[in-house]
């Protein structure tokens, strides 16, 4: 078995004792990012990007930076369960179906067996998804070996189409927000033909827009706005959690293989094609509901309705860097922001990464397996440290955020301007939410811009300007087909319902 | 048009969705201008530099005549409210300070301007003594000062009051 050969490599590189101390160093940092509000996974592993800069320098470094920010996504993940159980207030998107069933658990005084099952079941999805991540990416990544520039458009074609087929908000306006994206990404010089596009003579233009900046602006600026409308007044159950109460809810938990299983795979497949935690989350919690033979008690504090949307969820999270990592193509926003720091570091995502970046890959996938573990430990034994970071009153933690997203926005590229444009993202951000216009394809857009336009360019040069390469072959073909398909799901779902309800 | 609305009690989404919708139109229109004005067409040496952009912007803009049109056919008694006055009060709060929080960092460099800020915002929100908000703003700056400019020395913009103190 190649794979299990490159992995045992892999967690010789990730057991080192430098990559081992990141791994806790990111996953603490992640939970306290999943638990503050306005810190997310995406904008927080973004603001840390800039300090991987002179890490990623050194021999070997990529791999240090990537764990480094890696485990702050699991961290991060892990840290949404804490705030949706103890207090109803989902840290993170995809921890909102988690507090349907985890916040009546909590005033029932059942804080710490919800807190376990969540963690438990966390680990589970994610251990799940890696072991799916360490035996398909190799296949995914040879099979794309062949992809020529039309595959590669396909591949990001069914990308933007699952977007518009499989979010909840309107079409309309997941194709505005798609398109904004891909017309930011585009300000700057042209690529091919040097040209500067867009910029309307400003000189600060000229480099075009940053992703890093919209994510920090979208994701951070954005959330404290919405966060301070609510006027938040913090009342959070006890996190009491002990040994006791691990082994009690540790030994209930196999009763829960099934729905385990079933959010696993609904999760693992959310997250590889983008579809994303957080409608893998509610998913699962509804598929559990459905099969569930106490499905009628759901939403009164149900072990197993914690179980399955963190499951799902952590799922998701994880196998989205499968096509990250294969195809150069993210399944979830924080997948989006590390292969931006991939392109920083000089390194190419897509399927020539595991030919010839081998230490780096493998080294990536073995500290998932550990990272999930230090988050696991982290978690259970430090909750009532993070739980009190959520006391601490919003007139202390609101500014220091907003002065955190200046920092990281600033060192982006040590430019001042660009903390104005990310005060613009936040209000941006704001509006996107109060409007129900989705925030994830506009930044996927903003960072697989430059590379889909590319992409289209060289197939459209090979054809002469023939959209017929994208159906030239069975490949090409049926995944312009796949995605076509999805960009017509709204008006296809809408005709069914139509002629359901005559 | 959203600070007008706030001072007569709530903003309906309606308002507000026409409004976003209408800006994106621009936005779309902006950028088939552009696009029209690089060429949208074939070169010899291929595709020219407006071409992709050029689809950009349309799809942008029928995408928001939709959005703009379904917006539209909201019923005023059936309106959201997109914010009330009060709600918008306290976002204006954190985001106010913040604008001018962001212009300060030019004049004063991040620290010194972040130290102001978190007190300004702990003082004026959380009512926090003296004595308390020194040591968080300070205490927070002091760990980014180390963080930053010690550890993995990534400056940070500086004011006249660390020339004075010979951190530059």
């Amino acid at each position: 078995m190649e794979e299990i050969r490159s992995l045992i490599e892999g967690f010789g590189v990730a057991l080192s004792l430098k990559n081992v101390g990141l791994m806790f160093v990111g996953v603490i940092l992640g939970v306290v990012i999943g638990v503050l509000p306005g810190l997310g996974g995406a904008n927080g592993v973004a603001i840390l990007l800039p300090l991987t800069f002179s890490m990623a320098q050194s021999p070997g470094g990529t791999t240090s930076a990537i764990i480094l920010l890696s485990c702050i996504y699991w961290g991060a993940l892990f840290g949404g369960a804490i705030t949706s159980i103890l207090f109803n207030i989902p840290g993170e998107p995809w921890s909102v179906a988690t507090t349907f069933d985890g916040y009546p658990l909590a005033q029932q005084g059942r804080a710490g067996a919800a807190l376990t099952a969540a963690f438990t079941s966390s680990f589970v999805g994610a251990f799940i998804a890696t072991v799916v991540i360490t035996f398909l990416s190799p296949i995914v990544a040879g099979f794309a070996l062949q992809f020529g520039p039309p595959e590669f458009f396909s591949v990001y074609l069914l990308t933007f189409c699952a977007f518009v087929g499989m979010s909840k908000e309107p079409p309309a306006k997941t194709l505005t927000a798609m398109m904004t994206g891909f017309a930011l990404a585009a300000v700057g010089t042209d690529p091919v033909t040097g040209t500067l596009r867009l910029t309307f003579g400003s000189v600060e233009l000229l480099s075009g827009f940053d992703f890093l900046i919209a994510v920090i602006g979208l994701f951070g600026i954005g959330e404290i706005l919405l966060t301070m409308e609510e006027g938040l007044a913090f009342k959070g159950a006890d996190a009491k959690i002990n040994m006791k109460v691990v082994m009690q809810t540790w030994k209930e938990l196999p009763r829960y293989w099934a729905t385990s299983m079933r959010s696993s795979i609904v999760g693992c497949f959310m997250g590889i094609v983008p579809g994303g935690a957080t409608p893998a989350s509610f998913m699962a919690y509804g598929g559990a509901q459905r099969f569930s033979k106490d499905g009628a008690k759901f939403g009164t504090g149900k072990i197993e309705g914690v179980v399955a949307p963190e499951t799902a969820a952590h799922a998701a999270g994880t196998s989205a860097l499968l096509p990250m990592l294969t195809l150069g193509v993210p399944g979830s926003p924080t997948a989006a922001v590390l292969l931006g720091g991939l392109l920083i570091w000089g390194l190419q995502p897509g399927p020539m990464l595991f030919v010839e970046q081998k230490e780096f890959v493998w080294g990536l996938i073995a500290s998932i397996y550990l990272g999930n573990i230090a988050g696991l430990i982290v978690v259970l034994t430090c909750v009532p440290l993070f739980a009190a970071i959520l006391r601490i009153p919003f007139a202390v933690i609101a500014p220091v955020i907003m002065v955190v997203c200046a920092i990281g926005a600033y060192t982006v590229k040590t430019n001042m301007f660009d903390v104005w444009m990310m005060l613009m993202f936040g209000v941006l951000g704001y509006v996107f939410k109060k409007l129900n216009y989705p925030l994830a394809p506009l930044v996927l857009a903003i960072v697989l811009g430059d590379r889909a336009e590319a992409s289209f360019r060289q197939a459209m040069l090979v054809s002469e300007g023939q959209m017929s390469i994208f159906f030239s072959n069975g490949l090409v073909g049926s995944i312009t087909g796949l995605a076509l398909f999805l960009l017509a799901w709204p008006v296809i779902s809408m005709l069914i319902a139509k002629a359901k309800g005559k | 048009m959203e600070k007008g609305g706030a001072r007569h009690g709530a903003i309906g989404t309606k308002g507000v969705e026409l409004v976003v919708a209408a800006l994106f139109f621009a936005l779309g229109a902006l950028v088939i201008f552009d696009s029209r004005r690089l060429g949208t067409g074939w070169a010899d040496d291929g595709p020219q530099a407006g071409y992709f952009p050029f689809y950009l912007g349309l799809i942008i803009c029928v995408s928001s005549l939709v959005t703009f049109f379904k917006a539209l056919t909201i019923r005023p008694e059936r309106d959201k409210v997109f914010v009330d006055s009060a709600q918008f009060k306290l976002v204006l709060a954190v985001f106010v300070p913040t604008v001018v929080y962001v212009g300060l960092i030019g004049l004063l460099g991040i620290y010194v301007s972040s130290m102001l800020f978190i007190g300004f915002f702990m003082r004026w929100q959380g009512k926090y003594s003296w004595l308390k908000l020194g040591m968080v703003s300070v205490g927070v700056m002091g760990v980014f000062f180390f963080v930053f400019e010690m550890w993995f020395k990534v400056p940070l913009p500086k004011g006249p009051l660390e020339a004075a103190l010979g951190l530059n």
